[in-house]
């Protein structure tokens, strides 16, 4: 683990098309100030990211990955997001159990109109990341 | 109480004497179970088998504590395309009834018409013993170390350490567990009215009997003590990055795990076939200096986890197969206990009952979010 001050993770987020990719949006619109760690990556519904997706980022070197989309019943397709819930309460587990830093990975609701606590969300998780150090599995050969 | 057909018989020939006598008086059209492919010096070679003849049951040993497959991977392939048109008896152990199930909730396979037998189950051996000849030394020992209540030698580590030896969903279920006159009598509890009307018209007498559940709880007492030891063994659930590796970095991908696995049913498999690209790319080649071919072993288990864990039942067919003996079903029995768990599910018990990811609650899980 690095202890270096000037280590920037590189953070990668799932965002929904309808509320968490809008929120984004809207904070970009509002010129919020924001760390530039993140990558986004539009889903049209937090329902679509598989539980694959998040392995295979957080193998491939990603620092810190986000699950962003709409809040609990406001899901553009009805249900999206609660199946989603359960999806990364399963890849979480997954990780505890094996004994990883389940940290890495994170679920957050955010909604169009939420520019603001998108910022404070990229803001606090990049923090966090930084304070976790490099992913370990970044030079890891025999992955 | 349940009712309880008693045949004064050992349990092996007891059971032989109503698969029998199934056929004979044809309430069922076939009979699925273990039958002997062939006995030489190497060994007993066991394999699951349909029969219709009558006599060519007299080979068969449902009870050979032997699982050259998981069954329930087995009959969901028999099964697949719709319900089998005679019924056809199964016997079949408490894990594979309970990936059996499994695959019905799926729609991997259909319940309908067949009769099931199971078994208290007292765990079996690694295929590999049979096919090596090992097993026939080790068989005495198995039927005697039940009779004492304990975990046999040799047998695979997932039996040692198996707390769901006791079928659910299951017609019949012969008392192998927690008595110690298996030699002389076969004692066969009956779960349902169908189970009551063909066990009509056998040698047996029926009887109410209480089912042991004392002798049960300790069994299953022993076998959590093994499993927590198991755990420790392998530190599963403290597993670093460099343990991690250590424990996938042995696989040759040859995805034996995903064959004999009998919840792995995709047809499209995210790993494709053996021989697919490797998805290499030169910029991580470069970072990292070097990398292993076949590349991404750890994410193929990992999404093997991801997978299966829900609906594991632990018949440990994943670490039988794996030629770089990696502890397959005690990772398993980890990741898919607590995920099953943390989601108040257990496989294969309750047919009604839906597939945690299939389903949802409005209110549930807030301490995931952020």
């Amino acid at each position: 683990m690095s202890e270096q001050t000037d280590f920037e993770p590189k953070i990668l987020a799932f965002l929904c098309n309808w509320c968490s990719y809008a929120g984004a949006d809207l904070a970009g619109v509002s010129r919020l100030q924001m760390p530039s760690n993140i990558r986004n990556i539009r889903v049209m519904c937090s329902g679509r990211i598989k539980p694959l997706f998040l392995v295979k980022a957080w193998l491939g070197g990603a620092d810190g990955i986000l699950m962003a989309g709409c809040h609990p019943g406001d899901c553009h397709y009805t249900t999206g997001n609660f199946k989603a819930r359960r999806k990364f309460t399963l890849t979480k587990k997954v990780f505890e159990s094996l004994g990883l830093d389940s940290n890495r990975i994170r679920l957050s609701w955010i909604s169009a109109s939420e520019g603001p606590r998108y910022q404070q969300v990229m803001t606090e998780f990049t923090e966090n990341m930084k304070k976790a150090g490099e992913n370990p599995t970044k030079s890891e050969i025999f992955l | 109480m349940t009712e309880t057909l008693r045949i004064e018989k050992s349990v092996e020939d007891g059971v032989l004497h109503l698969l029998r006598h199934l056929l004979e008086s044809q309430k069922v059209g076939a009979v699925f179970a273990l039958k002997r492919l062939s006995e030489n010096k190497a060994g007993n070679a066991m394999e699951y088998s349909l029969i219709t003849n009558v006599d060519a049951l007299d080979d068969s040993s449902a009870l050979f504590p032997i699982m050259p497959r998981n069954a329930g991977g087995l009959l969901a392939q028999l099964t697949q395309k719709g319900e089998v048109p005679d019924p056809v008896a199964i016997f079949v152990r408490p894990c594979e009834l309970r990936a059996l199930v499994e695959l019905a909730k799926r729609n991997r396979a259909n319940l309908k018409n067949l009769f099931i037998i199971s078994s208290t189950c007292g765990g079996v051996f690694p295929t590999k013993m049979m096919i090596n000849g090992e097993l026939k030394k080790n068989i005495s020992g198995y039927w005697d170390a039940l009779k004492k209540n304990k975990i046999p030698k040799n047998i695979k580590s997932t039996c040692k350490g198996c707390e769901e030896f006791i079928p659910y969903n299951s017609d019949m279920t012969v008392m192998v567990l927690g008595r110690n006159d298996n030699q002389m009598e076969c004692h066969i509890s009956l779960n349902s009215t169908k189970a009551q009307d063909f066990a009509e018209g056998t040698e047996g007498k029926i009887t109410d009997q209480k089912s042991p559940s004392d002798v049960f709880e300790k069994i299953r007492k022993i076998h959590t003590e093994e499993k927590q030891r198991q755990y420790k063994e392998i530190g599963v659930g403290s597993l670093d990055m460099d343990e991690l590796v250590k424990v996938f970095g042995k696989c040759i991908s040859c995805h034996g795990c995903r064959t004999v696995c009998p919840i792995c049913y995709c047809e499209l498999c995210s790993f494709g076939i053996q021989n697919s690209r490797y998805n290499l790319s030169e910029k991580e080649l470069k970072r990292k200096g070097a990398i292993r071919i076949p590349p991404e072993t750890t994410l193929y288990h990992m999404t093997r986890l991801l997978h299966v864990s829900i609906s594991c039942v632990g018949c440990g067919s994943c670490e039988d197969i794996c030629p770089a003996d990696i502890p397959l079903s005690t990772l398993f029995k980890k990741v898919g206990g607590d995920v099953q768990d943390a989601f108040h599910y257990l496989p294969g018990k309750d047919i009604d009952e839906e597939i945690p990811l299939k389903t949802f609650e409005l209110d549930e899980y807030a301490e995931v979010e952020d």
